[in-house]
């Protein structure tokens, strides 16, 4: 049985309630984009400043649930002061994360070790896999940072 | 003669056996879908094993039998909702959305030219929104809307300005959303002195309350089956006879005709005009069931006691929470059905149904396909609880308990 506290851990509530980088960036060379779940609702917009294949700052706005707005907030985290390229790498990571089969995962639902070393704090998000309806809520705003970095 | 005890109705309904994450289920998603008890589920089987054929074609014994399983599930709708003119003004769709459909894409492009309104209301579940759009867009009628009070009733203030010009005025007999209960007969006259006719979607009231369309004299009814204990895959239009036989056929195919030739068609005359195509007709069997089933219980003595179960929700989510727990509608039972739309300060619905769900309790986040009224509101959306005829006080304990671990959780 899937259990909740794999789904809700102490570090994805606490991007929940104190997420970081909020807000709206406004330079002219600000990349915008706007992600949508229409079955939840949710609804993101990522906004980008990429200099010379830098990613020098990056805002986030918009609402949903804790999963979708912790997936978000550990994002932006991740990938600022990094290289598009680099961002690209992570954006791969995670989406293999998020589609490890249930028969990869160890007895303890862990997926193994070595793909999640790199992965910092969004390592906390691999329990979503064993709610699959959640899984879009995490996917939502890495989908949004990659059409965003499609436009850099 | 009918007897009415929600145990039995609980004792009577399988699904209502299982456990979810370790609990016995606690179903309060009846809005979305409703439950069907143990002889609904035989009639179809029963069909299936004894009677299946074709419809409306063979001479053979069993193929009479379908047909007059089919034929009968008409007569018993009509009997239920005290249709003057009998199985002639039942038309059996998929559901309600296809109801309404039918009446925009047939009636409605038959009947209404660029410039005409249809009135609805802004508590319509979308069924009862994008027809009319979409003949919008292809007619250029205007669509007009009834708005929304703070609390959470219609805004009658400009109801006859509204109605002016108004062809057809089509709107809820209880909101999916609030479950605020509209005043269908009141607002069926006022409509009708101004020259409109009334369509109901009555999707969330037939299987909670009586409904009697020569009392409340509306023009057309949309329902469904899997929403008063039915089967999914069936629903329901009802009309004057009068009405449907100007109605041009919908879709075209086998069944829906009187004859075809190489030059054209001539579309069959009553309800099978508009079920081209074999019709689900097990499904029937189990309407025709939950109907009896519906007619034993007592639809009255379904609504009070569902009354009486939001009455009582109502008070402790109000009382138990401080504050934190909002319910979407009206707070006393006087114009509202069970269905309790809730908003957790600090909670996302998704969130409060994945915690409620690891007690086997079932309701529906979402928007619950009522985008305009959500955004009225100015909720993305809620997490909706809601009753129906099996549903006990002890149902509200475990929500109440869960949402508690809810709140608790996300702190």
């Amino acid at each position: 049985m899937a259990n909740l506290d794999d789904l809700y851990r102490e570090i994805i509530l606490d991007h929940y309630r104190t997420p970081r980088n909020r807000g709206e960036l406004t330079s002219p060379s600000t990349i915008r984009t706007e992600g949508f779940n229409p079955l939840c609702g949710d609804e993101l917009v990522v906004y980008l400043d990429v200099q010379d294949g830098v990613i020098v700052d990056i805002k986030l706005t918009g609402h949903g649930c804790s999963i979708s707005q912790a997936s978000s907030s550990m994002m932006s985290a991740a990938v600022k002061g990094k290289t598009v390229d680099e961002a690209r790498a992570t954006i791969e990571r995670f989406k293999q994360l998020m589609t490890v089969h249930e028969s990869t995962l160890d007895g303890n639902g862990e997926a193994p070790v070595a793909d999640i070393r790199t992965m910092g704090e969004l390592a906390a998000l691999q329990g979503v896999v064993k709610f699959p309806v959640r899984i879009k809520c995490a996917t939502l705003a890495w989908n949004t940072l990659s059409q965003g970095l499609d436009e850099a | 003669m009918s007897s009415y005890n929600p145990r039995q109705v609980r004792v009577d309904t399988p699904l209502l056996e299982r456990e979810i994450n370790g609990r016995p289920i606690t179903y309060l998603d009846s809005a979305s879908s409703t439950l069907p008890p143990r002889p609904v589920i035989e009639a179809m089987t029963r069909y299936y094993e004894l009677r299946h054929a074709n419809v409306h074609r063979g001479v053979y014994q069993t193929a009479v039998e379908a047909t007059d399983v089919y034929e009968g599930a008409r007569e018993a709708t009509a009997r239920f909702i005290n249709a003057p003119q009998g199985l002639d003004e039942i038309v059996f769709t998929k559901n309600t959305t296809e109801s309404f459909n039918l009446l925009a894409k047939s009636w409605g492009a038959a009947n209404l030219k660029a410039g005409d309104v249809v009135l609805v209301t802004e508590m319509e579940h979308h069924a009862n929104i994008v027809p009319w759009f979409q003949l919008r867009e292809q007619v250029g009628i205007e669509v007009r809307f009834v708005p929304v009070t703070d609390d959470f009733r219609l805004d009658l203030s400009d109801f006859e300005r509204l109605l002016d010009g108004v062809k057809l005025f089509s709107f809820t007999a209880a909101s999916n959303v609030l479950g605020t209960r509209n005043p269908v007969k009141e607002l069926t006259r006022i409509a009708h002195d101004h020259g409109a006719l009334v369509a109901v979607d009555a999707a969330q009231s037939v299987g909670h309350q009586p409904t009697d369309v020569v009392d409340l004299d509306a023009d057309f009814f949309c329902f469904s089956a899997h929403k008063m204990l039915g089967p999914t895959g069936l629903g329901v239009l009802w009309t004057r006879a009068a009405i449907l036989e100007s109605m041009p056929p919908f879709l075209g195919g086998g069944g829906m005709i009187a004859d075809v030739r190489m030059d054209g068609y001539v579309p069959a005359s009553g309800p099978t005009r508009f079920e081209a195509g074999t019709p689900p007709i097990a499904e029937t069997a189990g309407l025709a069931a939950a109907i009896r089933y519906l007619e034993g219980l007592g639809l009255a003595n379904i609504a009070r006691h569902e009354d009486e179960l939001t009455g009582d929700a109502l008070k402790r989510l109000a009382n138990e929470f401080d504050g934190r727990v909002r319910v979407i509608g009206p707070s006393d039972t006087a114009d509202r059905g069970g269905v309790l739309s809730l908003d957790v300060d600090g909670v996302h619905p998704h969130d409060v149904a994945q915690v409620l769900d690891q007690f086997g309790v079932c309701v529906r986040p979402g928007h619950h396909c009522a985008k305009p009224l959500m955004r009225r509101f100015n909720l993305a959306a809620t997490a909706r609880a809601s009753f129906g005829p099996y549903s006990l006080t002890s149902d509200t304990d475990v929500l109440l308990e869960a949402l508690a671990s809810a709140v608790k959780m996300f702190g």
